[in-house]
């Protein structure tokens, strides 16, 4: 019912046209789910956008033919584009909270679109907007008619958006990368209820994603898009199953699944023995009842209510647990960027908690201890380049200056694979993966025992996630360093840790070796947390890499 | 919104310290003063013993903190002292003058959101078209223009050259009778009276000293619609509707224009400053007599108790349209609860 | 490092500052004219008074009010005196005013500012009241209670402007510093070894210099407008010195009897300068933006 040909898309700017979108085509039927995947930049929310004509400016089609049940999409009259946006077609968007109207209740936005489209009168519109908000399982649908975005959670949010979505029976939905910035657990509601909605009206749906498990999981038929084209297309299960482009094999293999180690996420060709890991059976760093404690508005937050746990020297310890759950302020304790409110932190048998914060820039053990930050955009100063940034650490602690400084810059580099051109570029001149290089090379420059990473591939794409934890499985073999790994994404987590310790609310819920705590999860938390991480099917590539 | 009540007292509130500030620094401004008040008070026949008996009748030669409190005092009791070149009390003046200043700067006021609003409106909907360039000229040559050679052109122009304005001197020619005071704006009482030939009269002064306002005040306002407007017509929340299917008109004003007024209401408070401190500039241009040429002849004349009590009126007047500022951002903002400004 | 692909480099020539200063010139060229705007007004404000064809303070009761003539490009006043000699030679005085008023607030709001927003608690609490009092009087009525108290001087005027344009520059360097001291480059210099102080110093603070400069372009323009208006009102500069707001304040006298050029010339010099400032805005803050660079 709807057929897509040869659709090309540019966007004008100042450097003359850029192409978004060369050549796509596909079909959909009705009651089917399509599922289109690719990384940023892609082109694969472009097509969704030019399928609706809601381009932003300076977009424009260039060729191909859209048909919509016998509707030319492409050169149909705004006013008919308008009946069918939100009528027949309506899209369901990322980032919920931004994608509604701040300032209005949410009742009253859906109210907007059911009078858009002749469904609600003025008299029956409230009633027909509550009775929408309770078809997305949202209770008490009259008291929430009266809520505004910001006193709604993100999932709520996306509920909302939802039933803006469906309010007029639409005959597809297109999902475009719809639990971006939600939890995991909220992920899996937001998905699994969206798929009930979808199959109980008998809708169709294109769901947009950049992550190939979860559209394997929920979608029938998947594109896979690359620089602006579809290079495969195919059943789920088959195309995860035997991916015949390279360029498919290597998304598939880059998904962290189970029964993988991390070497398999790389392309096999560059699949190389895995350095020996051994964790010692000394204890590196003790936390003993570790408490954070924030005055708030209304009484006192409870960040982390007495947290403890021990890591060995070398071993690698996971910390997962959903956002709010304390981990991140755990793991600034650590560092020594932020005091306890009580507790201890011993480090090579010496209690650190000790020593404020805001000294402990001169004290000796600085060095020792550092951290790989999340946004790796974020975490470079712009104004410095990327040879400044690591030169920072060893200029301000190890006292290096001119020739040896060079040379130490120049062997991390090497070290992180970081081109030897790239240092002197500024961050904004380098891709996310270099970023997370120049992140990585900095926090090794000295050598520390201990390092915490806080979610070091979370915004990447999951190619270039695979590159940056095999680098740093290599490194901490060469380095003999301690992991800290901060994480709320339990696949990745196993990948590169001996043990995981799960925190919801500020305490520990379960502790345990890595590979224990995902299978036979013991805690209720745990278990939906790994109950929730999308379930990619097996792909023959991992049986063959595994047997 | 539930509960309203207590934010609103609680912004309300909230003004009070920023008075006491503005009454510390307006006490601090009058004791600075160039030159000793009691010589000037005991006039040009002083002997040193009728100096110190001014000083002491005025309090001078008491410790600072004591003269504070005696100040606060008398302003509580709506006394700020007495004109020197009027020889009336400061409050009388001021309260005398104050509608004619006021009348000006509403009209400015209204006059330039009337035409930056839209103004700027139209140049983020029909962003690199000509009325977007239309918009940036004369945002940036509107910020460079100083209001009293503004209204010095004008006057050259509609005045001297044309003829169509009447002579920029004060709000009512004299061959109009002013009507009796009930509000002491001119367009308001006129009209009260049915007098509609000296209300077209009044309102013909009022012209050019507004216009010469509102141009000033113009190009802040049309650049922040602007501004607003472009970055809510590319917010999230624009596309979610327009993936709906909402009319274009819905779009606009429901979606884009209420979220983009945000921080053009913002923006008004600093407006506000910049009017009240370009009227006295226009006031002396216009020989307008409203509260700023009060000022400038009091400077003049070395007036201190009036120029103290033109500076306090002035912050006072300021404090309390930001109130209203802040109110009315709430009004339109369901998440303002007042408690970060 | 086997078994790891890096990715292919993206091309981006490297430039120094100032190749980069040409290319922000040669990418706008509105930027490029402000800057040769900004040439000529120093010019005139270095070299003016060794330029002009008349002594500025020379009457000549003889010729006064004379139209714009060969002799005299833009006239000659009520006391005979050269107008264009005038407009040139005050361009110094306003020039310093301006400047001397901008750095004196840029140098105490941008420290106030950035104390306050990097260390937050009491003192910005203090700071945010003292800018709200300050703030809570319309500008340039404040400025002229500061001049009418402190004495009807020059320095005082800059005294003043500096004054009033305090509270732009401590808030936008404390809501720039505010939203970086969390940020992720701020914490890991702190993990590089760098002291609070530092941290500040040289890696927060110089990220918040481009909205910075957009302010000081502004500020410039705010603060000769605001100088030219308190002399035009009688405070500050006084006759028969030559400068803007006073020239126009003597011109006002004469325009009803269609003297035009005695008021328009130094009104219109005005208008330039401060035209020019706001122009260099952008182009100010693309120079000292490394994000531009590209």
């Amino acid at each position: 019912m709807l057929s897509v040909r040869d659709l090309a898309v540019t966007f004008r700017t100042r450097r003359g046209d850029v192409p978004a979108v060369c050549g796509v085509g596909f079909d959909l039927a009705p009651g089917e789910t399509l599922g289109i995947v690719g990384e940023s930049g892609s082109g694969k929310s472009v097509t969704s956008y030019a399928l609706m004509r809601i381009l932003d400016a300076g977009g424009e089609i260039r060729s191909g033919a859209m048909t919509w049940n016998g509707t030319d999409l492409r050169n149909a009259r705004e006013a008919a584009m308008r009946k069918i946006r939100g009528g027949e077609i309506s899209m369901i968007f990322q980032n919920p909270r931004a994608a509604l109207n701040p300032i209005r209740k949410v009742g009253r936005q859906i109210e907007d679109v059911l009078r858009q489209h002749g469904r609600a009168t003025d008299r029956d519109a409230m009633g027909k907007a509550i009775a929408a908000l309770e078809a997305v399982r949202i209770r008490n649908g009259a008291e929430r008619y009266h809520a505004y975005p910001f006193e709604l959670s993100g999932g709520m949010c996306q509920r909302i958006v939802i039933a803006i979505a469906l309010a007029c029976e639409p005959k597809l939905v297109i999902a475009d990368e719809p639990t971006t910035g939600l939890d995991i657990t909220t992920q899996k509601a937001v998905m699994d209820l969206m798929r009930d909605l979808i199959r109980a009206r008998g809708m169709s749906s294109i769901v947009i994603t950049h992550d190939l498990g979860l559209a394997a999981e929920y979608c029938d038929r998947l594109c896979v898009m690359k620089d602006g084209e579809i290079v495969e297309t195919g059943p789920s299960a088959a195309l995860f199953a035997r991916p015949s482009h390279a360029y498919t094999r290597k998304l598939v293999d880059a998904t962290p699944r189970p029964g993988v180690g991390v070497r398999d996420l790389l392309p096999a060709e560059a699949r190389t023995p895995l350095p020996v890991h051994e964790p010692k059976a000394k204890k590196l760093l003790e936390v003993v009842d570790l408490v954070k404690t924030y005055a708030g508005k209304s009484g006192p937050v409870h960040a982390v209510e007495g947290v403890s746990f021990s890591i060995r020297e070398g071993e690698s310890v996971g910390l997962v647990g959903e956002s709010g759950c304390g981990k991140s302020t755990t793991s600034a304790m650590l560092v020594r960027l932020l005091d306890p409110t009580s507790g201890a932190i011993v480090f090579e048998n010496e209690d650190m908690a000790a020593i404020p914060a805001d000294r402990f820039a001169r004290d000796p053990r600085r060095g020792r201890i550092q951290m790989v930050f999340q946004d790796a955009t974020d975490s470079l100063n712009p104004r410095h380049t990327a040879a400044d940034a690591i030169a920072e650490p060893l200029r301000r602690i190890a006292g290096l200056r001119g020739k040896a400084l060079d040379a130490r810059i120049d062997e991390l580099a090497d070290l992180t694979g970081l081109p030897g051109h790239l240092l002197r570029r500024f961050p904004h001149q380098l891709s996310g993966g270099q970023k997370a290089r120049v992140g990585i090379a900095r926090a090794i420059a000295l050598e520390p025992r201990f390092l915490v990473l806080d979610e070091p591939t979370a915004a990447l794409d999951v190619s270039i996630q695979a590159t940056v934890l095999n680098l740093l499985a290599d490194l901490r073999a060469r380095l003999g360093m301690t992991y800290l790994f901060v994480s709320h994404d339990l696949a990745v987590v196993r990948l590169l840790c001996d043990r995981v310790i799960v925190m919801q609310s500020g305490r520990i819920v379960e502790e345990g070796a890595a590979d224990a705590v995902l299978e036979a999860p013991t805690h209720p938390y745990t278990r939906a947390l790994v109950e929730a991480a999308p379930k990619p099917p097996r792909s023959e590539v991992v049986l063959r890499a595994v047997g | 919104m539930a509960g309203a009540g207590h934010p609103v007292l609680w912004r309300i509130v909230q003004t009070i310290p920023v008075l006491i500030g503005v009454v510390v620094v307006s006490f601090v401004l009058t004791r600075a003063l160039p030159g000793d008040p009691a010589v000037y008070f005991a006039g040009a026949m002083a002997t040193p013993e009728s100096i110190a008996e001014v000083r002491a009748a005025l309090g001078l030669d008491q410790p600072l903190v004591h003269q504070f409190f005696r100040y606060c005092a008398a302003l509580l009791q709506g006394d700020l002292g007495r004109s020197v070149s009027t020889g009336q009390p400061v409050v009388e003046d001021l309260a005398t003058r104050l509608p004619a200043s006021l009348e000006l700067t509403l009209c400015a006021l209204v006059l330039s959101c009337a035409v930056a609003i839209p103004l700027g409106i139209l140049a983020a909907v029909r962003q690199g078209g000509p009325i977007d360039h239309l918009c940036r000229i004369l945002v940036t040559a509107g910020v460079s223009l100083p209001t009293f050679f503004t209204g010095i052109v004008l006057i050259y122009v509609f005045y001297y050259l044309l003829g169509w304005a009447p002579s920029p001197l004060g709000r009512l020619d004299f061959v109009y009778l002013e009507p009796p005071r009930v509000t002491g704006f001119l367009l308001v009482d006129t009209l009260l009276v049915g007098d509609i030939e000296t209300f077209f009269g009044a309102a013909r002064q009022l012209i050019l000293p507004s216009v010469t306002l509102a141009l000033f005040t113009l190009a802040p306002i049309a650049r922040m619609t602007r501004a607003a407007m472009l970055s809510a017509l590319s917010a999230d929340y624009v596309r979610t509707a327009r993936a709906a299917g909402l009319a274009p008109r819905t779009v606009l004003l429901t979606y884009a224009l209420r979220n983009a007024l945000l921080p053009v209401v913002t923006t008004l408070g600093m407006v506000f400053s910049f009017v009240l401190g370009a009227n006295v500039l226009v006031e002396k241009v216009f020989a307008w007599p409203g509260i700023g040429s009060y000022a400038v002849e009091a400077l003049v004349a070395s007036d201190y108790a009036a120029v103290q009590g033109f500076v306090l009126a002035m912050a006072v007047l300021f404090v309390l349209l930001n109130l209203v500022i802040d109110l009315a951002y709430a009004l339109i903002d369901p998440r303002i609860g007042f408690s970060a400004k | 490092m086997s078994g790891i692909v890096s990715p292919a480099p993206t091309p981006a020539p490297e430039r120094g500052a100032l190749a980069h200063v040409g290319h922000v010139l040669r990418e706008n060229p509105v930027t490029a004219v402000s800057f040769a705007m900004f040439a000529v007004i120093v010019l005139m404000a270095v070299l003016g008074p060794a330029l002009v064809p008349y002594d500025p303070l020379a009457t000549n009761a003889a010729r006064a009010l004379e139209p714009p003539s060969a002799a005299h490009w833009f006239g000659t006043d009520h006391l005979g005196r050269d107008v264009f000699s005038r407009v040139v030679v005050a361009t110094r005085l306003d020039l310093t005013i301006s400047v001397a008023a901008v750095a004196l607030s840029f140098v105490i709001g941008a420290t106030l500012g950035a104390i306050a927003g990097y260390r937050g608690g009491w003192v910005d609490a203090v700071l945010a009241r003292v800018l709200d009092t300050i703030m809570a009087f319309p500008l340039f009525v404040l400025a002229m209670g500061i001049v009418a108290a402190m004495g009807n001087t020059i320095e005082n005027i800059v005294y003043a402007t500096a004054i009033i344009n305090i509270p732009f520059y401590a808030r936008v360097v404390r809501a720039e510093v505010n939203i970086r001291r969390e940020a992720g480059f701020a914490l890991a210099a702190r993990l590089a070894g760098n002291s609070h102080a530092r941290v500040l110093a040289s890696h927060i603070v110089p990220n918040a210099l481009p909205p910075m400069m957009v302010q000081v372009s502004l500020n410039m323009g705010w603060a000769i407008l605001n100088a030219a208006g308190l002399s035009f009102i009688g405070l500050g500069v006084r006759p028969p010195t030559p400068e803007w707001g006073i020239m126009v304040a003597e011109g006002a006298n004469y325009i009803v009897s269609g003297h035009w050029w005695v008021a328009l010339f130094p009104g219109l010099w005005l208008m330039l300068a401060v035209f020019t400032f706001n122009l260099m805005g952008d182009g100010l803050r693309d120079i000292v933006d490394p994000r531009r660079r590209t």
